[in-house]
């Protein structure tokens, strides 16, 4: 232990003379023990340069978002990024949809003021996103049985969903599919909700473990949440079939599970909003109480805008009324307000019959090129692929991404030696694949399953 | 279809419906939050003559809400520009963004920028980048303690709550003075166990607009350093406190000037006037370049499953104004405009309440700085100026300067008169 002498103990009077406030280890010439080591902590603090932080350790970079870093450090002609799933063109450019630039121009020309949105976000915005979600005549909403809050995207609308579920249900899973999106579980995690998985992905068919999501999910404990991704399984692209669904819901209403929807691809899996919403609307229509989340970014291209929402189906509107409210508490501590930009901007396109429409016809045209795309790549695999397997799950799965069935070194393959950037788990957007480099992509998919194990 | 839903919509009846309990039966309904509930409240107000005073929002003259030219004009030139795209922004914001808030607020050929030091991520406005900082703390840092000043904004302790920090408090104001309670201050930091977090305003302190004196932000950086606390400044009126930029970050930048380590919160609410676009930044200025790398590292994994990655509008616009030498300039003239329209409303209702001889001291109305004004009024009396005179500010007494105009200050000095007289 450091002793002070008389000399520490006046400098620390000079510099707290001007305070005019006693210090007792100032006044004090006893040296007991408790000021010793007080005073010699103070010393150390100022004597070294060690940082509070240094114990910080440095991160991994994101496994979805960093694929775009790799890619982007790659320097190779050949480069091809199947990472993000990000939209782009054949020429695999960014797009912004004409509609969007339209209402954007419209919003400068109206002169919109920037004041803070109230907490659950702008009502126009909520009003149509949740008809969008539901259709205009569905009876929760005329009901006034949906509490609606905009929300930043689909990540932002799931951890408020998942911070309100761990607040008003503490100890209550949410059961996610195996595989699921990346940073689901991220998302539960940080808000301290636990989770467990159900069987989906069955690698002998590269299809759907039916079955086995069937199972477990009515071995679940009554009250858990099941997340659904309500089209357009991200990452393997399988959907449950029209009856398949009937089940699902028939399991989850027998058990007393509540149903939690991640609707990130609506209007952009099929080409058609409807179809897209019909898992959904099929839980709703049967009066069950269901969480959505929706994002606009792929379907409105809104990515960076992040604009999005948490809807809660209950039984009644009162229960809807408090719903509202609490995820409003929930959302005020977490960034007060959401930003206005984007919700702006879907506002005035669902809002206009003529954006509407333009709308419907740019999704089917960007769900169209993905299918055009997964077409080739099927083609080109059947032609490279001697041995006869069967590709065409390509062309049965469905939406931006595909499960190729590669393993986690046969997809370190595609980028150490094919410069080919995807996700460990084996997948590839369609989005950023065009139809001139699909035959590359098929070499290297052919190449990395058959030599590398 | 199957039986119709009697008015309520209640479900019972329903044949379809699922299980006839709700999960939700037992949620109760939240209270509308205080602050942002006074505008709820002021919405519902038939009267022609209402005021609201309860959100911090910059109104002009004429009440209306204002968009900065500057804003405009950058919004013009992003629209116009067709390389832009829509894509995801890294989640720790846009780059440029990035330097220019911590260029803006730690000032041109901070050391601490110089030295790579600083670890900065954009986040959503003042809110956003306080609850960032507050789970980074939590996850990343020995000490959970936060001391907050009594008063405080009513959202901080909520923030850090949900954020992980469990909340203490150290004296602020002095409602004897309307002012600083400073040695209450320097005893209550000085009883904190070492480590501990301290929330600063670094400037216009929002409630009370009390901010120290220059020589009292030495002592309290003095005693801060000496008990090895970790200042955490949450920085909302940058240039719109006194209408300059340096001197509203002076606090700031004598803390970062000795080489210690800080986190700072910014927002670009109110001195850019973009609100609803929830613009504000989180940096973390560290001992050394190597932990700085480290520390923006891991702000990522506390931002990606909370948000992905900020909303780009909102930090283009600040970009775009930044870096361009004109819309800097233009912005500084129009920032002081603001400014000075709320000092010019601190005199006018000062004047009126002295010309009414309304009983007591108010001065502090024109010593106090910043949007707001800590009336000194309690419960009673707000509730009465409500109810009697259409005002509609928060309970704890606090007034937006920026809601007033020459035209309602009369009013508002008649409510305050009517309330100090019939409760004071």
């Amino acid at each position: 232990m450091a002793v002070i002498d008389n000399s520490q103990l006046s400098l620390c009077q000079k510099k707290f003379d001007g305070l005019r406030v006693g210090y007792a280890f100032a006044k004090r010439k006893s040296s007991s023990s408790l000021k010793v080591k007080s005073v010699s902590r103070i010393n150390m603090a100022l004597a070294t340069d060690v940082s509070r932080f240094e114990g910080v350790t440095m991160a991994p970079p994101d496994p979805i978002l960093g694929v775009s870093e790799a890619f982007k450090a790659d320097t190779n002609d050949l480069k091809l990024n199947l990472g993000v799933g990000a939209y782009r063109t054949e020429d695999l450019q960014p797009y912004v949809l004409n509609v969007v630039k339209k209402a954007e121009n419209m919003m400068l020309e109206k002169g919109e003021n920037k004041e803070y949105l109230p907490i659950e976000g702008l009502a126009a915005f909520n009003k149509a996103t949740v008809e969008l979600l539901l259709g205009a005549d569905n009876d929760a909403t005329k009901q006034g049985r949906v509490a609606t809050v905009q929300g930043l995207s689909g990540t932002g609308s799931l951890r408020l969903a998942a911070a309100f579920i761990q607040r008003y249900f503490p100890g209550v899973q949410v059961l996610i599919s195996s595989p699921t999106w990346g940073n689901h579980k991220n998302i539960f995690n940080d808000a301290g909700v636990p989770w467990s998985e159900y069987r989906y992905y069955d690698p002998k068919t590269v299809g759907l473990d039916f079955e086995g999501m069937i199972a477990d999910i009515k071995a679940a404990p009554s009250g858990s949440f099941v997340l659904l991704h309500g089209c357009a399984h991200n990452p393997t692209g399988i959907d449950p079939t029209p009856e398949q669904w009937e089940k699902i819901a028939d399991v989850i209403q027998e058990k007393d599970l509540t149903a939690f929807f991640d609707v990130a691809y609506q209007g952009f899996a099929s080409g058609s909003l409807d179809e897209d919403a019909s898992s959904v609307r099929l839980f709703v229509a049967r009066g069950m109480e269901v969480f959505v989340a929706q994002s606009y970014s792929k379907n409105l291209g809104l990515y960076a805008e992040r604009i999005g929402a948490i809807n809660v189906v209950c039984s009644s509107s009162d229960a809807a009324i408090r719903v509202k409210s609490q995820l409003k508490r929930l959302a005020r501590p977490m960034y007060s307000n959401p930003p206005v930009h984007g919700a702006q901007i879907v506002a005035n396109v669902v809002g206009n019959p003529t954006l509407f429409d333009e709308w419907k016809s740019e999704m089917e045209l960007m769900s169209g090129r993905i299918k055009g795309v997964r077409q080739r790549l099927y083609d080109n695999l059947s032609a490279k692929d001697k041995t006869g397997k069967d590709w065409s799950f390509v062309l049965r799965q469905i939406g931006m991404f595909s499960f190729t069935g590669l393993n986690k070194a046969q997809s370190e393959n595609m980028s150490n030696k094919w410069h080919i950037y995807m996700t460990k788990d084996g997948r590839i957007s369609l989005a950023g694949l065009s139809l001139s480099k699909c035959e590359y992509l098929a070499d290297a998919i052919v190449d990395s399953y058959y030599n590398v194990s | 279809m199957e039986g119709q839903a009697d008015r309520d919509g209640d479900l019972r009846f329903q044949p379809t419906a699922g299980s006839a309990v709700s999960a939700f039966q037992h949620l109760e309904q939240a209270p509308e939050d205080p602050i942002l509930g006074v505008t709820v409240a002021y919405n519902k107000d038939p009267s022609p003559v209402k005021l609201n005073l309860g959100v911090g929002a910059y109104r002009t003259e004429e009440g209306k809400p204002l968009v900065l030219d500057v804003v405009r004009q950058a919004e013009e030139l992003l629209i116009q520009d067709r390389s832009r795209y829509k894509e995801y922004i890294p989640i720790a914001g846009l780059v440029e963004f990035n330097k220019l808030s911590a260029k803006l607020i730690l000032g041109d050929g901070s050391p601490a920028i110089g030295e790579k030091r600083v670890a900065t991520a954009q986040c959503l406005s003042g809110t956003g980048s306080l609850r960032v900082g507050a789970e980074f703390l939590s996850k990343h840092y020995s000490q959970h303690i936060i001391y907050i000043p009594v008063p405080t904004w009513g959202n901080h302790p909520k923030i850090f709550n949900l954020g992980g920090l469990s909340v203490k408090t150290y004296r602020y104001y002095d409602p004897r003075t309307s002012g600083l309670d400073y040695e209450g201050m320097l005893e209550d930091l000085h009883a904190a166990p070492p480590g501990a977090i301290v929330l600063l305003h670094a400037c216009a302190h929002n409630p009370t607009g009390v901010d120290p004196t220059q020589d009292q932000w030495e002592g309290i950086r003095q005693l801060i350093r000496l008990k090895g606390l970790l200042p955490f400044f949450d920085s909302a009126y940058q240039g719109f406190a006194s209408g300059s930029l340096d001197a509203d970050a002076y606090s700031v930048r004598l803390f970062v000037g000795d080489g210690g380590e800080c986190l700072i919160a910014q927002s670009f609410a109110k001195n850019m006037g973009l609100y609803g676009e929830r613009v504000g930044a989180l940096s973390i200025v560290c001992r050394s370049a190597t932990v700085a790398t480290r520390v923006e590292s891991q702000l990522k994994l506390v931002i990606r499953p909370m948000y992905s990655s900020p909303p780009i509008h909102g930090a283009s616009i600040v970009a775009t104004i930044l870096s361009d030498r004109n819309l800097y300039y233009n912005w500084t003239v129009e920032l002081k405009n603001m400014a000075d329209r709320i000092i010019s409303m601190r005199h006018q209702l000062y004047d009126a309440l002295k010309a009414r001889g309304t009983p007591g001291d108010w001065s502090h109305i024109i010593k106090q700085i910043g949007m707001f004004t800590f009336t000194g009024l309690n419960k009673d009396q707000v509730s009465f100026m409500t109810a009697e005179y259409h005002i509609y500010l928060t309970s704890d007494g606090r007034i937006s300067m920026a809601g007033l105009s020459s035209k309602t200050v009369p009013h508002l000095a008649d409510a305050i008169h009517a309330a100090v007289l019939r409760l004071g």
